[in-house]
């Protein structure tokens, strides 16, 4: 189980044993590490950071903690070891052993699902670009490298499916994952959500919480994939993922203390004066909040959807946990509720449960959130603040699927659309609030220093101490 | 878990509330099953955790990393309730030994071999160690004078001899503490590669006195602790180097591991494979000083899985019975039933339990990992039947410096 480091392309799939493939990916290589210096983070010079690296897949091996030179991160391919006689456990191919190659008939749907995950890895890398120039401390800029260089090797990953399972349509696909870019007119990123900008870390925080969270999911539900090479691939990315939903979490969570820290000891609540003492106020971190979670809902597309139940049913996409799910696994009989807008109402019906499954992920999601929302609150609580952070109704802000076309408050009320727009500043971020934001956006890097917003880490990483310093600038 | 390791307190192994983010990774590893979750919080069942620790580093947050010493472990329903760990009520351990000049990675490594029994002072009569002398930036450079092999040419195992030579570099060492070896080249992510301890296997005026010199005892690792095949990266290259090869060594570690030196002091030993470095070290200690009567006994069991596999086998019978008392256990002799140094206490369980309630005596274990469980329940038999309350017997030999628990 451990990983070959010795080839140019460290992997545990014996790479070394097809030539061909081999060849092709190290004729990709060249081209991932000129997208890595051209769209990764800016700034990036060869120092050391104290980065996460497996060394094998098996516990003992897969985090393994060192500085690393950037850009020398040993970006591979790394698969969770094959689990003997696995069967497909839902759809049409209930029961039978999984596929080690790709079936011909899902081979296109099973392109696009891989291309379409692919895709959000070199975004999300290309949406934080900037980040590293305003990074609240060395353990934060560390973080912000570590999730980075994870994201690009979950492109890999995806991009070896391609390679050596598509022929020819996957080395092109290859080639367009490379080509796209986060936010560009011409030539975006497949999915709305990863076309945003990341410009801040109050931003960051919130998408690593939320939009990374969103990868867990579609990871999670990959991983029960009938297609042993994909869902191997995603199981080993989903114990990468972890981190990032950690550094979000606790980055809010972080924020929240310091701005609950600020306002008892002042005796404080007016935004303004939180801001005065240059933390960030709760009402924008809520109106934050309301946006990246708004727009992450709608990357779980439509809540019906013929697309999702053909992935499903064709065995190549199962639900979140699906193997611990007490039903038939075969759905084609059983409903699932969702959630309509009717005139000036939202009215909850049942729908062919094999049709919803865009929905049901997208609730097991909205559950997670919820938990670490609870958790932030916690943190208010013991600070000594009233004030408490709230998801937004699920209908609220959805440009994709059955609310697209109406507006709802973030309490689910539907509202007119001259409403909408005399209260969406209070609502979702306004100029103001991100002018606000970029002012706080000083750089931090002497080691066990934070900026005036965040306070430190509960723990260092690998139980290091507070002022370790986790990047050198050499 | 552990129940006959900690004594009165036991040590439970739980997971922070406050920074676990219930990412669930930690249950997807866990193999005994022992990790489990509600809707909002995450618990480890007591009974069930083995103590593997192959949650530890797959966790982003080190939530995982949390213990907490109690009388009755904490059932799954009371965690799953906590909002934050309680309070640790337990009294403080036993005066703390560890070495704050330790570098990081060494005192995380001496942490994790001693984790079972916690830090422990050394032997009121034990000889001021030095520490730390060598550091990875500034490491002592040894040459190799021997390397020969302990066991049969037709073992499993290569286990090794190695004596290095510290010329005029001055590397002063006790009987039970250890060195790094820092393996040249570099590992997996392109760094230089980590420290490895290694026991001394020689007594404190080295290999040969008056020549500046230790031995240590490599076995080469060819399996993971799966027993699936892996190459050891420090103890292949250890094994195979020529004399006149150059080694660059760290340290030397370890202040509670270290021998009694009054007159009278008893030794009570079990070790395994390459947990019979220190107890040479001991042993040899002893018999250069046999002269000098300073007289109590050596008791030593050791196992291996046959003869051929005891690394200092040959010696070991040559040793003079007035020295040390010796109990083999051979757990894969063709034609004899299995054997373990645990049968082996239980068989000599009168002098076993004369010596643990001996304020004179100081028991030594040290070996693999595996060996813990099997020994510290036999002792903990062969107490309770001579009427003594194991876990107070166990704290208070722990509190006085007298168990010495190392593992790896
Ligand atoms: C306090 C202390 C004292 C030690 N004393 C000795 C000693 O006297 N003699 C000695 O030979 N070793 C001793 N060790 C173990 C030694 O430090 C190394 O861990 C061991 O030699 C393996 O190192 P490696 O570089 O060859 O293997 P690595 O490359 O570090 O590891 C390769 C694989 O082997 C597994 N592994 C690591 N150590 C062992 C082991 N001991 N048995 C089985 N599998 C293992 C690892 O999990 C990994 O999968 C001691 C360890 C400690 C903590």
């Amino acid at each position: 189980m451990s990983i070959d480091y010795t080839s140019k392309i460290p992997n545990n799939v014996d790479l070394a044993s097809n030539k061909t493939l081999q060849r092709a990916l190290e004729q990709w290589q060249p081209r991932y590490l000129d997208w890595w210096s051209e769209m990764g983070p800016v700034e990036s010079k060869p120092w050391d950071i104290y980065l996460r690296t497996a060394i094998s897949v098996d516990p003992q091996g897969w985090a393994h903690f060192d500085y690393v030179k950037m850009p020398d991160y040993r970006w591979g391919i790394f698969l969770t070891p094959p689990e003997e006689g696995r069967k497909i456990a839902f759809g049409h191919h209930k029961g039978q052993p999984v596929w080690n190659e790709v079936p011909g008939e899902y081979r296109s749907t099973l392109r696009r699902i891989i291309v379409t995950q692919g895709d959000t890895e070199p975004a999300s890398v290309e949406q934080q670009r900037h980040l590293g120039m305003t990074a609240p401390s060395l353990y934060d800029l560390r973080n912000l490298y570590q999730v980075n260089v994870e994201e690009g090797r979950h492109l890999w990953a995806m991009v070896y499916l391609l390679h050596a399972y598509f022929g020819r349509d996957g080395r092109e696909e290859g080639e367009e994952l490379l080509a796209r870019r986060s936010g560009d007119e011409d030539k975006p990123r497949i999915l709305g959500a990863f076309n945003e900008k990341t410009p801040d870390w109050l931003s960051f925080f919130m998408f690593t919480f939320l939009t990374d969270r969103d990868g867990k999911y579609q990871l999670a539900a990959l991983a029960e994939s009938g297609f042993d090479p994909l869902a191997r691939s995603c199981r080993f990315m989903l114990t990468e993922e972890a981190h990032h939903l950690f550094v979000g979490e606790s980055g809010i969570g972080r924020i929240l203390q310091r701005t609950a820290e600020i306002m008892s000891k002042n005796n404080i609540e007016d935004p303004k004066a939180v801001r005065a003492h240059g933390v960030i106020d709760l009402p924008t971190i809520q109106r934050y909040l309301n946006f990246h979670f708004s727009v992450t809902l709608d990357l779980y597309g439509s809540e019906v959807s013929s697309n999702a139940s053909t992935f499903y049913t064709s065995g190549l996409k199962g639900r979140f946990e699906e193997e611990k799910i007490d039903d038939d696994h075969d759905l084609s009989k059983l409903a699932y509720p969702v959630l309509r807008a009717e005139g000036d109402k939202l009215v909850s019906g049942e729908e062919n449960a094999l049709m919803t499954l865009n929905e049901r992920l997208r609730d097991d999601y909205i559950k997670d959130c919820q938990a670490g929302v609870d958790r932030w609150n916690k943190i208010l609580q013991r600070g000594g603040v009233s004030f408490r952070l709230t998801l937004p109704h699920k209908a609220f802000n959805r440009k994709i699927g059955l609310f697209s076309k109406t507006h709802v408050d973030p309490q689910g009320r539907v509202v007119t659309e001259a409403e909408w727009l005399s209260k969406k500043d209070t609502w979702l971020p306004t100029d103001d609030d991100h002018a606000f934001i970029q002012s706080l956006m000083g750089r931090v890097v002497e080691p066990g220093k934070y900026a005036s917003y965040i306070a430190p880490p509960a723990r260092g990483i690998n139980n290091q101490p507070a002022d370790f310093a986790y990047v050198r600038f050499n | 878990m552990d129940a006959t390791l900690s004594p009165l307190l036991k040590r439970q192994h739980l997971i922070d509330p406050d920074v676990c983010i219930r990412c669930n990774t930690c249950e997807e590893v866990c193999k005994p099953k022992a990790i489990s979750h509600d809707a909002r919080q995450y618990a480890i069942a007591f009974d069930a955790c083995n103590g593997c620790n192959d949650c530890i580093p797959p966790c982003p947050t080190g939530a995982i990393d949390s213990y907490r010493r109690v009388e009755t472990p904490y059932t799954i329903a009371e965690q799953l309730g906590w909002e934050s760990l309680p309070d640790d009520t337990a009294p403080p351990d036993a005066p703390s030994v560890r070495d704050t000049s330790l570098p990081e990675d060494v005192a995380r490594i001496v942490a994790e071999a001693t984790r079972t029994s916690g830090p422990v002072p050394p032997p009121w009569s034990a000889a001021h160690p030095y520490v730390g002398l060598y550091s990875a930036e500034k490491p002592a450079i040894a040459t190799v004078v021997g390397n020969h092999r302990l066991t049969d040419e037709d073992a499993e195992s290569d286990i090794r001899h190695i004596v290095l030579d510290f010329k005029s570099t001055a590397f002063p060492v006790l009987e039970g503490q250890s060195i790094g070896v820092l393996p040249p080249g570099t590992d997996a992510s392109g760094r230089p590669h980590h420290v490895r301890l290694y026991s001394v296997a020689s007594p404190r005026d080295g290999e040969r006195p008056r020549h500046n010199n230790l031995s240590i005892t490599v076995k080469r690792v060819t399996t993971d602790r799966d027993g699936k095949p892996v190459r050891g990266v420090a103890s292949n290259w250890l094994c195979d180097l020529e004399r006149g090869a150059e080694v660059r060594v760290t340290g030397p570690y370890g202040t509670s591991f270290l021998m009694p030196n009054h007159p009278g002091a008893k030794l009570l030993m079990v070790c395994t494979g390459t947990g019979a470095a220190p107890m040479r070290a001991m042993t040899e200690r002893r018999r250069r000083r046999l002269p000098l009567r300073e007289g109590g006994e050596i008791l030593l069991f050791f196992g291996a899985r046959r003869p051929g596999e005891l690394p200092y086998f040959g010696p070991l019978q040559k040793l003079p019975r007035e020295l040390v008392d010796v109990e083999l256990a051979f757990s894969r002799v063709p034609g004899k039933p299995k054997e373990y140094v645990q049968d082996r206490i239980r068989a000599r369980k009168d002098d076993v339990a004369r010596l643990l309630s001996d304020p004179d005596a100081f028991v030594y274990v040290c070996g693999l990992r595996k060996m813990e469980e099997g020994v510290l329940e036999a002792f903990a038999e062969v107490a309770e039947g001579a009427g003594l309350v194991w876990p107070e017997r166990l704290e208070r030999l722990r509190r006085e410096g007298r168990f010495h628990l190392e593992s790896y």
